[in-house]
């Protein structure tokens, strides 16, 4: 039986016995290889008019990319961005599910402040909360019309230049993230919702163990995406003057007045972050993808691995055309 | 087998003129009846004639207009103030059903939870069972179910017959005293059917009481102590297998019965 097998294979594989079958090679691409080097030579060229222009000090770069205040100033935005989309989170799970509930109050409640925050431009938002001082002297918690006061404090004190940045950041986002996180809470079947109250869940069980983590499948992408936003934005809270990486380096090349140099710190520094915090979106994805897909998709070094591996074997045949050559031949 | 006597029992599950209508549309025109314990009911008819609904009104999963459903001596979704009746709170509500499992016609399984962690979800959030008994009374039903080797499986590597299986399974996890059945074959391929109908059959056997919506007349007239023929939101005819499906006494009966089988 073995045996049988055995001269089987061997037949097909000189592909003599079988005139009919094809040795399918695929498709020749030379467009792909000639796109792939005239992209090459235009970004070594640009790489190259960088490298040799004269009016860029390299060595400036290379002094302040690590600089004290620079390194701190990425710990201070990359801290702003995450409390900042924490907040927004937070706060948009609470809209969004008021958006869905059944009572009208919170409908509307929920409705305008979207229809406020995503209304007027952040940076007119985040000018305001830096002189939230000028509109309030103190902030004092107390019940309205009597002299009862729980806590009082200046304002200028407690919401400081990060504060203000946090709150303006985070609550304008809000209301961009609550649609995104009501369109996930929309995706998941109504069936869901009926199993898990027919087994005796509570309205809130049901939503933290059988929507929510179903929800994330659909919220992690595009959240992704606005926490990427949100890094690049606290940028703009230069205008408040948090000491946050763009407001370092314009500080820093108003005196030295290298400002080309510092832009390109500032800007390389930027494109790090959000490379970095594409890892843990896509692991995320894969966390919450449990279920969804009959096999869990590769790793982004799976990834890598696989196309060096197809890359090799590709470079392999080139180097021997001449056996694939016959095997074509015989199949035609 | 007929009509089993209660002997003094109240029945499990007792329906008194209950009416539901949708915008303009009266599904349910006052329906009556009465399930014993330990009594199987197989409720047949026309789709759209409202026996889904009825079902669905049992748990409280639809808002009955009118009437009454108890559940061994509760009144379901409702309390009782003076002359009125007011809807419960969502606590109260999940707490009742917690007594009453119920099996979707599209399974409605949870497809971030493998079929194990499916079935010991509610037990151990809901009923605060402990995690290791929780688990050890869901792999003996998933061995009741035949699915013991699946147990790590998600839901989207399982076929349809299997995942009724696992969701009939997580509905009895619950230790429910009803078990209620919305048409649980009807989305499934003809060679898979058996499988689930052969769990049902043990469980009636068993002594569960359950209420069956389905289009499965051997199964009804095999297992069912009780068939109800429902169309255009009543109770059309009412009794023993024999009597319903063998000799209808109504036209609409006959019709369906000869449109069916």
């Amino acid at each position: 039986m073995t045996a049988a097998l055995s001269g089987r294979t061997d037949a097909t594989a000189t592909g003599a016995a079988r005139p009919h079958d094809v040795a399918a090679a695929p498709r020749r691409r030379p467009g792909r290889w000639i796109a792939a080097v005239a992209l090459g030579l235009l970004c070594a060229g640009w790489v190259l008019s960088l490298w040799g222009n004269h009016n860029i000090d390299h060595t400036t770069i290379a002094d302040f990319l690590f600089d004290g205040r620079i390194v701190q100033s990425v710990l201070l935005t990359v801290a702003l961005t995450a409390c900042s989309m924490l907040l927004a989170t937070a706060l948009a799970i609470m809209l969004a599910v008021m958006r869905l509930s059944e009572n009208p109050v919170l409908r509307v409640v929920s409705w305008a402040y979207t229809w406020f925050f995503r209304g007027t431009p952040l940076l007119v938002q985040i000018v305001f909360w830096g002189y939230l001082g000028l509109l309030y002297e103190k902030i004092s918690l107390g019940i309205p019309l009597t002299s009862v006061q729980f806590f009082s404090a200046n304002t200028n004190v407690i919401v400081t230049p990060f504060v203000a940045g946090l709150l303006a950041l985070g609550m304008n986002e809000a209301a961009y993230a609550s649609e995104i996180v009501r369109a996930g809470l929309l995706s998941v079947d109504h069936g869901q919702v009926e199993a898990a109250h027919s087994l005796g869940m509570s309205p809130s069980y049901t939503l933290r163990r059988i929507v929510v983590p179903q929800a994330m499948r659909v919220i992690i992408p595009p959240m992704g995406n606005e926490t990427i936003s949100m890094l690049k934005n606290t940028a703009l809270l230069q205008l408040i003057a948090v000491p946050e990486l763009y407001t370092r380096a314009s500080w820093i090349s108003a005196q030295n007045l290298s400002q080309v140099e510092l832009l390109i710190v500032a800007g390389a520094w930027y494109l790090v972050l959000t490379s970095v915090l594409s890892v843990p979106q896509y692991y995320l994805e894969r966390r919450y993808g449990r279920g969804a897909h009959r096999s869990l998709p590769m790793t982004p070094w799976q990834q890598a691995r696989q196309g060096v591996g197809r890359l090799r074997t590709r470079l392999a045949r080139l180097t021997h055309v001449a056996p694939r050559n016959t095997r074509t031949e015989t199949g035609t | 087998m007929t009509l089993q006597s209660h002997g003094g029992h109240r029945p499990l599950v007792q329906a008194r003129g209950v009416r539901k209508q949708f915008g303009g549309l009266q599904v349910l025109k006052g329906i009556d009846l009465e399930v014993g314990r330990g009594e199987v009911l197989c409720l047949l008819g026309p789709s759209g004639s409202g026996k889904s609904t009825f079902l669905r009104c049992i748990n409280h999963l639809e808002k009955v207009d009118g009437g009454r459903i108890y559940v061994d001596g509760e009144l379901i979704g409702y309390r009782e103030h003076a002359s009125r009746a007011r809807e419960m709170k969502p606590k109260e509500i999940a707490a009742q059903r917690r007594n009453i499992g119920m099996v979707f016609q599209r399974f409605n399984l949870f497809p971030h939870l493998t079929a194990l962690e499916n079935i010991t979800e509610a037990p151990i959030g809901v009923a605060h069972r402990n995690r290791a008994d929780a688990r050890s009374r869901g792999m003996e039903l998933l061995r009741q179910v035949g699915l013991v080797e699946h147990a790590g499986a998600y839901p989207a590597h399982l076929s349809g017959g299997q995942q009724q299986r696992v969701a009939i399974a997580r509905a009895l996890a619950m230790e429910p005293k009803l078990m209620l059945f919305d048409e649980p074959t009807s989305a499934l391929d003809p060679e898979l059917v058996g499988d689930v109908l052969g769990v049902m059959r043990d469980l009636a056997r068993s002594g569960m009481t359950m209420i069956v919506v389905t289009h499965e007349i051997g199964f009804a007239r095999e297992v069912a102590d009780q068939v109800v023929f429902m169309d255009d939101g009543i109770v059309v005819e009412s009794g023993a297998p024999s009597q319903v499906i063998s000799d209808p006494q109504h036209e609409r009966t006959r019709v369906f019965l000869d449109s069916v089988l």
